[in-house]
């Protein structure tokens, strides 16, 4: 009843000769497995990794953010930097589950569950940064428009700080409801198939009394589509609003107006590095080799490569207009403290430049795009990058302003600073090793979806669809139901 | 909510389950639901449901978030408190529109979420009737509500006729009810896999 036909040409999104009942024995196992000892390092270092961070927060709320190295005028240091850098990586999840469920990209199917939590994990990693920045954190609550007593005061609606507290919450809310909403009928099939008592009930719990019943899925399926399409201007409006922080003030390096699709590639860049770097791990860790294919790692591949040249058009268009503007502070900014190799910051550039915009470019390669070793070490290499475009955006734009006088020493973080970064790594890794470890890692009921469009062992049995005219095809009833029923006599 | 007798009918293959759907509604049966373990495109044409409104709803929810955030926003920056923000319009529109469009998304996506939830009764502690514990494995359950004039026996015949690999007549609350999963609930059996 698909009404899809894929031509065998396309690689199969599903290896093996598996049926319905198989993509659930695959799926669930390792949930229903005893954790492996690789886990349990893994997840002891990401809990230290989080401590740690807890106590450079801990120091940072007692002794106030004099504990870190931001000086004047660097009052964006790390904690920005760290910020924009985990938003960024919270664009993928969204982008695959949602922008290419629209463009009918097949192969999102293997990689949405995972990338999506990775969004979530990484937006509330994001938002630890603005919120400790505040310094006196108790007071975090101002920035809600509440009515209050002390006029009432009002928080200003013109500000692009304030459109990020609505964008980061919005993106954060609705991700994790399109998440949660795709995990329903997952958790029923893991709670129906649970043996313990204690799985059954938490299972029982999640899945809310999931039943899979026609009229459910209808809306279901109603629901996921709509999402998805307001996920879409959404995921391209939050990291539009975050480059707004930068693109409306006046400071060179950050008055451009080329800011909010320069930030938007960037996001999808390093996003994608990121699920990269997850996914070459995943598949490896529970043996998911016929999910996650080589297929999905190339065309992930070919979106690092795509948006990794958009931002390196970016960054050219920046130096040039650097130029061509003729405006003395713009120059200096772009030619001398960004671009030149020498001056305090210059490494931080270069460093930019190697990783975002040249090494990227071995992915034009196929044998490149299908080499797991090259796809793990350039997802890394992309991650610096993309760390090292916003600290090129934040501190060298303003390690020197308009007045000489209030040009600041060198900006080099605290360990709290770094401490603090760790910290949201240990948080993202403890909630992504409990999420591998509890939750179906792949969308198993997408997975049975197109099964038998895109399984290899049933793109084997429609060879004579290959030679049948459009007329017959279309009028047989949609192609698939014929071809099943003949291979089933 | 009363208890009802069922008699239920799996299926191993999307592919059968569609002329038996048809076959049981032009026999006059009247199908209480069928479970799937992912949506079946077509089915709930199949089975002649009617198609859902929840995108409309969806779309009131937004229009009802736009409402929202630009008359409250309009209403504190012209009238309750008309900040000066650099000599600059109290009525700045153009300043709006992304906090305008971010409440826009939350209300819909909101709004949709709860609906859905609501209308297909899902939340944590609800428990429902499942005819079938592979019902979200691999196998698809057809039920049909027999009423006093229904044969069960010759329905069971029927749909085995038509393709169930399984069938069964069960008594069973129809609604849901607050409860725990882990009592009284068919535990698993690990079947020998059939082929699809």
């Amino acid at each position: 009843m698909h009404l899809k036909y894929e031509s065998q040409l396309r690689e199969p999104l599903v290896y093996g000769d598996k049926n319905y009942h198989q993509v659930t024995e695959d799926i669930v196992r390792p949930i229903e497995a005893k954790p492996t000892r690789l886990w349990y390092i893994g997840f002891y270092i990401a809990v230290c990794l989080l401590l740690f961070g807890v106590y450079a927060i801990y120091r940072d709320v007692t002794y106030g953010i004099g504990q870190w190295n931001l000086n004047k005028t660097v009052g964006w240091g790390w904690d920005i930097t760290n910020f924009v850098w985990w938003v960024g990586i919270g664009h993928a999840g969204t982008l695959i589950s949602a922008i290419l469920l629209l463009f009918r990209q097949g192969w999102r199917t293997g990689v949405n569950r995972a990338a999506e939590a990775m969004t979530i994990f990484a937006v509330m990693c994001a938002g630890q940064f603005p919120i400790w920045h505040m310094g006196r954190v108790w007071m975090a609550f101002f920035v809600l428009p509440y009515p209050n007593t002390r006029g009432p005061l009002w928080v200003n609606f013109n500000s692009p700080l304030l459109w990020d507290v609505f964008a980061i919450s919005t993106y954060f809310t609705v991700s994790l409801l399109f998440w949660y909403s795709g995990l329903l009928p997952d958790f029923a099939t893991v709670r129906d198939r649970a043996f313990t008592k204690l799985r059954k009930r938490f299972y029982g719990i999640a899945a809310f009394g999931w039943t899979g019943s026609t009229k459910h899925w209808q809306r279901h399926e109603s629901l996921s589509l709509v999402l998805a399409g307001l996920s879409t201007p959404l995921v391209l409006s939050v990291h539009t609003i975050v480059s707004f922080d930068f693109a409306t003030s006046v400071i060179p390096g950050w008055h451009t107006t080329i800011f909010p699709p320069y930030f938007v590639a960037g996001a999808i860049f390093s996003g994608f590095a990121m699920v990269q770097t997850l996914m070459v791990i995943i598949r490896k860790v529970f043996g998911m080799e016929d999910y996650i294919t080589m297929g999905h790692i190339e065309a992930m591949n070919k979106v690092i490569v795509l948006t990794g040249s958009i931002v390196g058009v970016a960054y050219l268009t920046e130096l040039f207009m650097g130029w061509y503007s003729q405006n003395k502070y713009e120059g200096y900014t772009f030619w001398y403290s960004r671009a030149y190799l020498f001056s305090p910051y210059g490494w931080s550039y270069w460093g930019m430049m190697a990783c975002n915009v040249l090494s990227p470019q071995i992915f034009w390669f196929r044998k490149m795009r299908r080499n797991l070793f090259v796809t793990f070490f350039m997802s890394i290499i992309v991650n610096i990058g993309m760390w090292f475009e916003r600290f090129v955006i934040i501190v060298t734009s303003l390690y020197r302003d308009y007045l000489p006088s209030s040009w600041s020493v060198y900006y080099s973080p605290t360990i709290w600073e770094i401490g603090f970064y760790a910290g949201t790594f240990g948080l993202f890794f403890t909630c992504f090793f409990l999420f591998a470890k509890y939750f179906p890692v792949i969308a198993i009921a997408e997975i049975k979806y197109v099964l038998k469009t895109t399984g290899e062992s049933y793109k084997d049995k429609m060879g004579h669809l290959e030679h049948v005219s459009v007329e017959v095809f279309t009028h047989s009833g949609h192609g698939h139901t014929v071809v099943e029923n003949e291979s089933a006599n | 909510m009363a208890k009802k007798k069922f008699v239920v009918g799996c299926f191993d293959d999307e592919a059968v389950l569609f002329p038996a759907v048809k076959k049981v509604r032009t026999a006059g049966y009247k199908i209480h639901d069928v479970y799937t373990p992912f949506a079946v495109h077509g089915l709930d044409h199949a089975m002649g449901l009617r198609e859902t409104s929840l995108h409309t709803a969806g779309f009131i929810y937004g229009i009802a978030g736009t409402t929202t955030a630009l008359s409250c926003i309009s209403w504190i920056f012209t009238k309750d408190w008309p900040l000066n923000i650099g000599g600059k319009p109290h009525f700045a529109l153009p300043a709006w529109i992304p906090i305008t469009f971010e409440l826009t998304v939350l209300f819909a996506a909101v709004g949709m979420v709860l609906t859905f939830c609501y209308i297909s009764q899902l939340a944590p502690f609800v428990k429902k009737h499942h005819f079938h514990a592979r019902s979200t494995d691999d196998l698809f359950v057809m039920v049909i509500e027999c009423t006093e004039k229904t044969n069960a026996e010759d329905l069971k015949a029927f749909l085995a006729a038509n393709g169930a690999v399984e069938t069964d007549i069960q008594i069973a609350e129809e609604g849901w009810w607050l409860g725990r999963y882990d009592k009284d609930e068919m535990r698993y059996e690990n079947k020998q896999t059939v082929a699809a």
